[in-house]
């Protein structure tokens, strides 16, 4: 065992004991009667959900360690553990040094008070003494941008204020563990930022650790060195960043269904799109591709009368619902029966979820029409031996490399 | 499994532009509970801060937006007071033992309203700090505790104007002053017990929430707050009575303000080994409690 280990984890698991719903008494009235009724049925019907199981690594002091899976994987419940905030079913945590865990922003906050004495009060919650509020004090306003309204009920503040004087406090905290779970998801874009480089001042600088959950593979990828993928409660893979974060984005394809059924139209339509199916060019059904990676979208529809001039569209929406690209197939009369339209798609987006439109129409009238149905993504990652690297709407990716002259 | 949970190592030498905490760095056992743990009393020490900031912040929340202000701790024992001299001394022409019956009312009230105020505070501090409890780190303990602090300082200035009361009616308080510490340590004792063990139970089941404002009503009228012991007939009524601890406790109070009314050995004693028992089964109900707060509230 090396001396800067700072974490040590051994076979951590966590189970929840929850009783079916009817069974689990919420009042002591019910626990009373339940338990003079039945003294021993109680506990044959509580089932067990192992939110963490067999959870072993190690971190090493200064790193910063990316926790990554999807929603309801473990990741909150191994941060609740490394904070002491829940006690482990098994195994053990080794940490050497002040733990600083930052679950949620602005827990403690009372609307009530000044920002000013929200300041201590959060401190202290934190686990800072008062001399070390004291001596942080002005670096924490100013960090927080509200030195005009210190004295003002937090209430009164905008959420975008509220939000930055509490992260402010924590990101002063000095911790030598730094837990952040998510908290990035909140202010403005230019606060985000500003976070990202007060936790990347607090790991390379100050050589405290930091832990890091995030959803955003951005941040993930510019504060953290090393990651752990968590699925199932399970560590599934643990090491270089850029590795952990391929696997992570592979299982999300797993998840997402290649093939979207499509919602039936309401009333009698002449015809009705069926499914849409995304696929590689190498026709293997996924829905996660590499920036500039070119793939294929088949949409299968059905007509009930012979129609003229049909044309199939395919579209893409931002998450928010707003149009990024439509493609449209040739126009062709067609008598009735199921047809299918492919379409080539090689669009310039990276690091984006996007979700489907699909229409139909005859004679230059719309007669079929859904949207933010099926979801797929486009990594920020092209492929290449170095490999090129971009987020953003409108990225035009280019496999050669302009050279950079001397002006 | 070993044993040891906490010790101390010091932390290695670091470069870097930030000065990093002057504490050592502990080592901390992150572990699986067992069914009955010591109390972490260096944890509750190292945050210490917590205690009063949390205190601090329910004194100044409780009095915002009032108009009055602080000025309600002294209000509200007074006009109980005057109710219970009404009600007792003029309705029901009780005895006072000799004392005016508004002095008398608010010695009682002051050692009820600090027994009433902990319970209540410490048993509603965690529900009412759910969000704390579920997302940071802190020994549990702190939460009820600083109930207690901030209703022992409404408790001080209640007491500062019972004083002033007393003097300027001309009855300033004897020797026998001396012993109101005593029986002040006691309540506080019993009553922090019970706040314990029913803000733990409270955590799963919120009934305690309701049921306490009932039963404490209930106690108020069946200790001698606004009567004295003296009521109460003697023989077998009088000794069931005095099964509840509170009674000897508030008559000591009052009776060491007072001057007079005394409280038997036996009573003294009995409620001494309550108190104490009570508190002592709180803190380790508690602590035993306490692991599995963040998964349940």
């Amino acid at each position: 065992m090396s001396s800067d280990l700072v974490i040590s984890a051994r076979h951590v698991g966590k189970t929840f004991r929850m009783a079916s719903a009817q069974h689990r008494p919420t009042t002591l009235a019910e626990l009373v009667s339940q338990t003079l009724r039945q003294p021993f049925a109680r506990r044959q019907r509580e089932t067990e959900f192992d939110a963490l199981d067999d959870v072993s690594f190690e971190v090493h002091r200064g790193e910063v360690l990316g926790i990554i899976g999807r929603n309801g994987a473990g990741k909150s419940t191994l941060l609740k553990i490394l904070s002491q905030i829940t006690p482990p079913t098994r195994g053990e945590i080794d940490l050497h040094g002040r733990v600083g865990s930052l679950l949620e922003v602005g827990t403690g906050f009372h609307p009530e008070l000044s920002g000013r004495e929200n300041i201590y009060l959060n401190g202290a919650i934190l686990g800072m003494s008062r001399r070390e509020i004291d001596r942080e004090f002005d670096n924490i306003v100013a960090f927080a941008e509200t030195e005009r309204f210190l004295d003002l009920p937090v209430k009164r503040y905008s959420s975008g204020m509220y939000v930055r004087l509490a992260f402010a406090v924590a990101a002063h905290l000095r911790p030598d563990i730094l837990i952040v779970d998510e908290v990035l998801a909140v202010g403005d874009l230019a606060f985000q930022r500003k976070c990202l480089g007060k936790m990347d001042e607090v790991a390379h600088r100050s050589g405290a650790t930091v832990l890091f959950v995030s959803h955003q593979m951005t941040a993930v990828r510019s504060l953290c060195s090393r990651a752990l993928l968590i699925e199932c409660g399970r560590v599934i893979k643990d090491g270089a960043v850029d590795g952990v974060l391929a696997r992570y984005l592979a299982l999300n394809s797993a998840a997402q269904p290649a093939t979207t059924a499509l919602p039936e139209p309401v009333e009698q339509a002449p015809a009705r799109a069926i499914a849409v199916h995304i696929s590689g060019i190498d026709g293997q059904a996924r829905t996660t591709f590499q920036l500039g990676e070119p793939w294929r979208a088949r949409v299968e529809f059905e007509l009930h009368r012979p129609l003229p001039h049909v044309i199939a569209g395919f579209g893409l929406q931002g998450l928010d619902g707003s149009p990024l690209v439509t493609w449209w197939s040739a126009p062709r009369d067609l008598p009735p029966g199921r047809y299918a339209a492919d379409f080539e798609c090689d669009v310039p987006l990276a690091a984006a979820e996007v979700t489907f439109a699909v229409g139909l129409t005859s004679d230059e009238k719309s007669i079929y029409y859904t949207e933010g149905v099926g979801a797929l993504s486009i990594s920020e990652i092209g492929p290449g031996p170095q490999p090129h690297r971009a987020s953003g709407c409108g990225v035009l990716f280019t496999t050669e490399r302009p050279e950079i002259k001397a002006a | 499994m070993s044993t040891p949970t906490v010790h101390s190592v010091t932390q290695p030498a670091l470069t870097g532009d930030l000065p990093l905490p002057e504490v050592s760095a502990p080592i901390v056992r992150i572990r699986p509970p067992r069914t009955w743990e010591a109390l972490d009393l260096s944890g509750l020490w190292r945050f210490r801060d917590l205690l009063l900031a949390l205190a601090v912040r329910d004194i100044k929340l409780r009095y915002r937006q009032t108009l009055l202000g602080i000025l309600w701790v002294v209000l509200q024992p007074l006009l109980g007071a005057g109710i219970f001299a009404f009600v007792f001394g003029r309705v029901a022409r009780l005895d006072s033992g000799g004392e005016p019956y508004v002095l008398f009312a608010y010695a009682g009230l002051l050692a009820w309203n600090l027994f009433s105020g902990v319970v209540l505070k410490a048993s509603g501090s965690l529900v009412a700090n759910a969000p704390l409890v579920a997302k940071v780190f802190f020994p549990r303990l702190l939460l009820p505790f600083s109930g207690v602090v901030s209703t022992l300082l409404d408790f001080v200035i209640a007491l500062a104007v019972g004083g002033i009361l007393l003097v300027v009616c001309g009855h300033a308080p004897g020797v026998s002053v001396l012993l109101a510490p005593f029986w002040l340590v006691l309540l506080l004792l019993l009553a922090t017990g019970v706040g314990l063990i029913c803000g733990a139970l409270a955590v799963a089941y919120r009934d305690v929430i309701h049921i306490l404002p009932v039963t404490l009503q209930f106690l108020l009228y069946g200790s001698p707050v606004g009567y004295t012991i003296a009521v109460i007939p003697p023989g077998l009524p009088r000794l069931l009575y005095k099964l509840n601890p509170l009674a000897p406790l508030i008559e000591g109070f009052r009776g060491a303000l007072l001057g007079h009314g005394e409280v038997g050995i036996r009573s003294a004693i009995y409620a001494c080994v309550v108190a104490v028992a009570v508190f002592v089964a709180g803190l380790f109900f508690f602590r035993r409690m306490e692991r599995q707060f963040a998964d349940v509230i």
